[in-house]
């Protein structure tokens, strides 16, 4: 004879195990559902590349102390400022390869931002209003270009590696966007006195005069 | 009658005493001073010092250590030779830039050199200021003084250039912006010494290398001779 606390105790576990069952079931469903639903999120087709566009970079070169323009096709965003940090991380990229002529570790991604901003007017009196749609899209251009601070705790000190990798990047900016005319550096997004203890980078350079003419040196 | 005769008898004695008073007074009186000769004084400043040491070159040599090194052979050849010498750094101490340009601007010194040293490149790289000629001034922005004596540091520049080839040695040439550089009013050249390399890129002349060290100052203070006449010829 079962006793009737026995019975009952029975009978609760096993409808506990019935809805259990039903739950996991449930859930096995759901998870189904959810794999059906992302494999049909998944991209058809292949991601859209920019097209190749020629590029120039003004390579430096530490043996004689020369910025060589180099032409190179590369896939190039239409955004102005994505476009000058992708060219300034190609450039970046050749300085770290083990052959570079301009050695410098880093490379591409140590371009963090490039902000491409109005140029301030220049003469003593400056206008108060700002600038109107049409002086924005053809008028001169103030690049600020902020690299990290690894970049500069790397770069190799002295004169003329910090002028010539300061120059190159002026020199390429303008040569690809020919609008900036200044150039103004910021570390990790912040001033920084020197790229590394020598080259000034509290002012702003003025990138057209960077671009070497034929056979020239900085 | 015998008051007035008195009279100019005393006026002639008076008048002979003032007479042999400044007969007395002009044989004792000093000749005129000479005019004191031309003043020449050149600033040498050993970039870096202190908690900022500067490049760290081959064989574990610190940037600063070389160019006071070099700055104290240099002051020592220009001293032989006459010409006066203020550095901004006798000893491994920091100096700040703006203290850098201070003490060569007080000076007001025919000629500054700055001196650095590098592991990149080769030979002697001669720098002055990258900043616009413009026409001196009574007063001058801090951050651009440079401006008004950059004609004067581009031919210095070429008179040292000339002295470094002439010693046989690779030079290049180029401007640049410097913080120190940039504030002082006077001839400034930064010189950066690198290692000199030979035909098949190998070092031929060691950045530690005593003798190399030697031949550079040698034919810095010859540059500097040559200044000096041209400044006072």
């Amino acid at each position: 004879m079962i006793p009737r606390h026995q019975k009952l105790l029975f009978g609760i576990l096993l409808f506990a195990s019935l809805i259990m069952g039903l739950t996991l079931w449930q859930l096995r469903e759901r998870a189904h559902q959810r794999l059906i639903a992302g494999q049909d999120s998944a991209p058809t087709s292949a991601p859209e590349v920019a097209p190749a566009v020629e590029a120039t970079l003004l390579v430096a070169n530490d043996s004689d102390n020369s910025l060589l323009a180099q032409a190179r096709s590369l896939p190039l965003p239409a955004d102005p400022g994505a476009r000058a940090r992708a060219v300034l991380g190609k450039l970046l990229d050749l300085y770290a390869a083990p052959d570079a002529t301009h050695p410098v570790p880093g490379g591409g991604p140590s371009v963090l931002q490039v902000f491409l901003l109005p140029a301030p007017q220049s003469g003593a009196v400056k206008s108060t209003e700002a600038p109107s749609d049409d002086q924005q899209q053809t008028g001169p251009q103030l690049a600020v270009v902020n690299l990290t601070g690894s970049f500069a705790a790397n770069h190799p000190s002295g004169i003329q590696t910090e002028t010539l990798t300061v120059l190159s990047i002026c020199g390429t900016l303008h040569a690809n966007l020919p609008r900036v005319t200044e150039v103004r550096f910021l570390v990790d997004g912040k001033p920084r006195a020197t790229l590394a203890g020598h080259a000034d980078l509290t002012g702003t350079y003025l990138a057209a005069e960077a671009v070497p003419t034929e056979g020239a040196h900085p | 009658m015998p008051v007035r005769h008195e009279i100019w008898r005393f006026s002639a004695a008076c008048l002979g005493v003032l007479a042999l008073a400044a007969q007395l007074s002009a044989q004792q009186a000093p000749p005129a001073p000479a005019a004191p000769p031309p003043r020449f004084v050149v600033v040498l400043d050993a970039a870096h010092g202190g908690g900022d040491s500067g490049g760290r070159l081959a064989n574990g040599q610190l940037e600063k250590a070389l160019t006071l090194a070099l700055s104290v052979r240099l002051r020592s050849l220009l001293g032989a030779r006459g010409i006066q010498v203020v550095t901004t750094r006798e000893s491994d101490a920091a100096v700040d830039p703006a203290r850098r340009a201070e003490i060569a601007n007080h000076t007001q010194a025919q000629a500054c050199l700055s001196l650095h040293a590098s592991e990149s490149g080769s030979g002697v790289h001669l720098y002055a200021s990258s900043l616009a000629p413009v026409r001196p001034a009574r007063f001058a922005p801090w951050r651009t003084a440079q401006a008004a004596w950059v004609t004067r540091s581009l031919a210095l520049e070429g008179t040292l250039n000339s002295a470094l080839l002439q010693a046989g040695m690779n030079v290049t040439l180029g401007r640049t912006s410097l913080p120190s550089l940039d504030s002082m009013t006077c001839p400034t050249v930064a010189v950066e010494i690198a290692p000199e390399l030979g035909p098949d890129k190998k070092v031929a002349s060691a950045l530690d290398d005593p003798a190399y060290q030697a031949r550079v100052a040698t034919a810095l203070a010859a540059a500097l001779l040559e200044w000096r006449s041209e400044a006072h010829p």
